[in-house]
C-alpha cells in the first residue's frame, strides 16, 4: 500500500539523513527510484523547487513526493515520517544520552558515517552532471549543449564564490540556469 | 500570549522566511531564541548545534526540537517542531498539486531544463563542502573514496547499492579501527 511505503521509505531517509540537506537526497533517490514513484528528471525538478522555496530541503522533498503520489494524506505521512526520527532523537539525547555523544564509540561511528556520506553526495552529484553531459555506460549521448552550460554555470558559480565575498547563491544559481535554458533551448 | 503559542509563532516565521534550510536556519534561530526571547544561552546553542551536526534529520527540526522541549516539555517540542514544518508544507503542497501541469507549457519546460543542470553543481558544491570539513587522516580519506566509487559505480550501470548499508558498513570499518587501536594501544601501555 502507497501510504505504508510512504511512511517506511521516508521513516528510512529522516533516520539516516546525515549531514544536512543534501546528505538527504542520496536517500530519497534511492526510495523513489526504487519504488519507481518518479525519475531523475522530475527530482532534479523537485530538489529546485525546494531549494527556492522556504524550509528545510529535506521535509520539502517528503512533502512533495507524498503529495505527487497519494495527494494530501500522502504529503501528511512522508512528511511527517521525515521529521519523526530526528524529533525522538533529540529527545532521548536531552533526556537520557546527554554522555552518548561524547562516548568514544559513538564518535568513531559518526567519523565513519560522515566520510561515507560525503563520498555518496559526491557520487551522486557527478553522477547528474556526467548523466546530462555524456549519458550512461549503457547509453552513450554526448550532448554539447547541456555540456557547455554546465561548464558555464560551474565556472560562474565557483568562480564568484571564490572571487567575491557574496558570491552567487543557490538560489541565484538555479534563477541563473533557469534564464540560460529558456535563452539557450527556447531559441533553439 | 502563551508561551506554547509563542514557540508555535516563533519557529512559524522562521521557518517561513529561511531559504536554503540548514545552516542559514541556525542564525535566524540563534538570533530569535537566544537575543530577542532569550530561551537558550550562546552555550547551549552551541550544543544544539554539536547535537544537530551528529543525528539524523534536518538541522531546523532538531533546533526546534530542542528549544520547545526546554521551555514547555513535549508539548512545546511539538509546537515548535510543527511551527517550523507548518509552512514549507502548504507552501510545498500547492506547488506539487499544479508543477505537472506547470511544467507543460514551453517556456517553463525550457527553464527547468536549465535548473536541471544547476542542480547537479548544488549538490556537487554540498559535497565538496563536507568533505572540506573533513578530517585529513588516510581512514576517512580511504571511506569517502571508496563509498564515492561504489555509488558512482552503481549509479552508472544501474546497480542496486542501498546507501544505508554503506554507511552501516562505513560505521562498522570505523568502529573496527577504533576497538582495534584501543587494544594496541592497552597493550602498548602494559608492556
Amino acid at each position: 500500500m502507497i501510504y505504508f511505503d510512504l511512511l517506511f521509505g521516508f521513516l528510512k531517509v529522516g533516520l539516516f539523513a546525515f549531514g544536512g540537506a543534501y546528505g538527504a537526497i542520496p536517500l530519497i533517490r534511492d526510495v523513489v527510484l526504487s519504488y519507481g514513484w518518479i525519475d531523475d528528471d522530475m527530482l532534479a525538478y523537485m530538489i529546485a523547487v525546494s531549494e527556492s522555496t522556504p524550509g528545510p530541503i529535506m521535509v520539502n522533498l517528503a512533502t512533495y513526493v507524498g503529495s505527487s503520489q497519494a495527494g494530501l494524506p500522502g504529503a501528511l505521512i512522508a512528511t511527517a515520517a521525515v521529521v519523526l526520527p530526528s524529533f525522538v532523537i533529540v529527545l532521548l539525547v536531552m533526556l537520557l544520552l546527554k554522555k552518548l555523544l561524547k562516548n568514544p564509540c559513538a564518535q568513531a561511528v559518526l567519523r565513519g558515517l560522515k566520510p561515507c556520506v560525503a563520498g555518496i553526495i559526491l557520487a551522486t552529484g557527478v553522477h547528474m552532471i556526467l548523466q546530462r553531459c555524456v549519458g550512461s555506460p549503457g547509453a552513450f549521448s554526448a550532448d554539447a549543449t547541456a555540456s557547455a552550460m554546465t561548464a558555464a554555470l560551474a565556472g560562474v558559480y565557483f568562480g564568484s564564490r571564490k572571487l567575491l565575498k557574496n558570491g552567487l547563491s543557490p538560489i541565484g544559481l538555479i534563477g541563473l540556469s533557469a534564464v540560460a535554458g529558456l535563452l539557450i533551448y527556447g531559441w533553439r | 500570549m502563551s508561551l506554547l503559542l509563542q514557540l508555535f509563532t516563533t519557529f512559524f516565521k522562521i521557518g517561513l522566511f529561511t531559504f536554503g534550510g540548514g545552516y542559514a536556519m541556525i542564525s535566524l534561530i540563534a538570533d530569535a531564541c537566544v537575543e530577542k526571547k532569550q530561551w537558550i544561552t550562546h552555550d547551549e546553542m552551541m550544543d544544539i548545534t554539536v547535537i544537530a551536526e551528529s543525528t539524523p534529520g534536518p538541522i531546523a527540526i532538531n533546533c526546534a526540537t530542542y528549544v520547545g522541549y526546554r521551555q514547555k516539555g513535549l508539548a512545546g517540542a511539538i509546537a515548535s517542531t510543527l511551527g517550523i514544518v507548518l509552512p514549507s508544507f502548504c507552501i510545498i503542497f500547492l506547488i506539487s498539486t499544479f508543477l505537472d501541469h506547470f511544467l507543460e507549457i514551453a517556456w517553463i519546460a525550457h527553464a527547468f531544463m536549465g535548473v536541471r543542470l544547476a542542480v547537479g553543481i548544488l549538490i556537487l558544491d554540498a559535497a565538496l563542502k563536507m568533505i572540506g570539513k573533513m578530517q585529513k587522516k588516510p581512514l576517512p580519506r580511504a571511506i569517502a573514496g571508496c563509498s564515492f566509487i561504489i555509488m558512482l559505480l552503481a549509479d552508472a550501470f544501474a546497480l542496486r547499492v542501498s546507501s544505508i548499508g554503506l554507511m552501516l558498513a562505513a560505521a562498522a570499518v570505523s568502529i573496527a579501527v577504533f576497538l582495534a587501536g584501543c587494544r594496541s594501544g592497552r597493550e602498548g601501555a602494559g608492556r
